[in-house]
């Protein structure tokens, strides 16, 4: 009895002391701003490997999902003879949730996964620890660049999902369900508002950027150095982020659209 | 991959970030359309504004020529106080003009549309509408309805013996 009440102690207090641990990492990464000014380069790379090589993805997927909700919600709206607001829910949905929630998603998925990958295995390979010998902060020069990588990258991304899914909701509800296209396009302009639905899901994809890398770098930060230690914190990454995206939107939906 | 490359990719990603948010912003939503803040308001009383709000267009013959930018309650007349912004292209609409709410439809949104009137005066800055005509409220209709049809039982009750 005693031994199990020990156990949970044991349990909780390790999960504050990693909260505690990635509380302190997050504020040592955003203090590295300092020392990444003067090289903008470890910058560029990272939105690279980050942000560019994740538009493929993306692009396909918003491109899709668009297609589908003109589809679904063709089916729908055509029983109230109401296809002309098809364009309002397709941009609806993509703007305020589904552009920053899918691809935070994908993100976690594609990218963040990757991150934790790779600086799990330079902890476990001690390339962490040499550079620490060369007294070179691996903060600051390995993991600072790649958050600051991810956090410029979310928006864009969910941006060019969110286009990409109304061109495709665009594609299907005009071209294929004949749905006319002034009133796909004057309906969409007369609903969406640029301050309330358009900043508000940049908002959200910042705040979803921030989350993801910030997981993604401590969980590779903080992950057991050996194979098996690594191959558990890159399914931990991808387990909570896309935890803390989903709550995270719930909380911010109910925050900004919620009057 | 020369570093040369890698900028000239991290360069199309983020113009292809911002032709995304000019995409979004002009085509999608309201920015384009959005006037900024000059015209000149004018005022009106209504019994029942119904469902009007904020944002709700003005319009004319049809046509959309302002929207309604404040609605408050005024407790001297016991009325709704709706503040219209008009667009200053539109300014030879007569003093005496009428204001009614009117709903797009059977369940769109409401809107206030003008009918002219005769003045030779316009409508400037700072003007009142002093004729005006409340929203239509589904419930007050139907009991208006029911009334009647009450009305001409008890009347047909009445005269049938």
């Amino acid at each position: 009895m005693l031994e199990m009440l020990a156990r949970f102690g044991r349990t909780g207090l390790g999960a504050f002391e990693r909260l505690g641990r990635g509380h302190l990492l997050f504020l040592q990464i955003l203090s590295g701003i300092t020392s990444l000014l003067p090289r903008p380069g470890l910058l560029v790379a990272q939105i690279h490997s980050i942000g560019v090589r994740t538009v493929t993805i993306i692009v396909v997927s918003g491109l899709f999902v668009g297609m589908v909700l003109g589809l679904q919600g063709y089916y729908v709206l055509s029983q109230f003879a109401a296809e002309q607001s098809l364009g309002v829910m397709v941009a609806a949905s993509l703007v305020r949730e589904l552009g920053p929630v899918v691809t935070a998603l994908l993100f976690a998925g594609r990218a963040g996964s990757a991150l934790t990958a790779e600086i799990g295995l330079m902890k476990a390979t001690e390339q962490l620890s040499g550079l620490e010998m060369m007294a070179v902060d691996p903060v600051h020069r390995i993991l600072t660049p790649r958050f600051y990588a991810g956090f410029i990258s979310m928006p864009i991304l969910a941006l060019l999902f969110s286009a990409m899914g109304v061109i495709g909701g665009y594609f299907v509800s005009v071209g294929l369900l004949g749905v006319d296209e002034g009133a796909f396009w004057s309906q969409m302009q007369n609903k969406i508002e640029w301050s309330g639905d358009v900043l508000n899901g940049i908002i959200k994809s910042l705040v979803f950027g921030v989350i993801c890398t910030w997981i993604a770098l401590f969980q590779g930060y903080d992950t057991v150095p050996t194979s098996a230690g690594v191959s558990s914190s890159t399914t931990r990454t991808v387990v909570h982020s896309a935890l803390a995206v989903l709550v995270l939107d719930f909380v911010l939906t109910a925050l900004m659209f919620g009057d | 991959m020369t570093t040369r490359q890698l900028e000239i990719t991290v360069g199309a990603f983020m113009a292809a970030g911002l032709v995304a948010l000019f995409f979004l912003a002009m085509q999608v939503s309201n920015l384009a359309s959005m006037t900024t803040s000059n015209g000149y308001e004018v005022t009106a009383r209504f019994n029942n504004i119904g469902g009007l709000k904020v944002r709700s267009p003005v319009s004319m013959a049809g046509v959309r020529i302002g929207r309604v930018v404040g609605i408050s309650y005024d407790q001297k007349s016991y009325e709704a106080l709706v503040t219209m912004l008009i667009d200053p292209t539109y300014d030879k609409i007569p003093a005496d003009s009428i204001a009614k709410i009117y709903t797009s439809g059977l369940l769109g949104e409401q809107y206030v549309g003008l009918d002219p009137g005769g003045s030779l005066e316009n409508l400037k800055q700072g003007s009142d509408i002093q004729i005006t005509q409340s929203a239509l409220v589904l419930e007050e209709i139907i009991g208006q309805f029911l009334f009647s049809k009450a009305e001409e039982n008890a009347k047909a009750a009445d005269s049938a013996p």
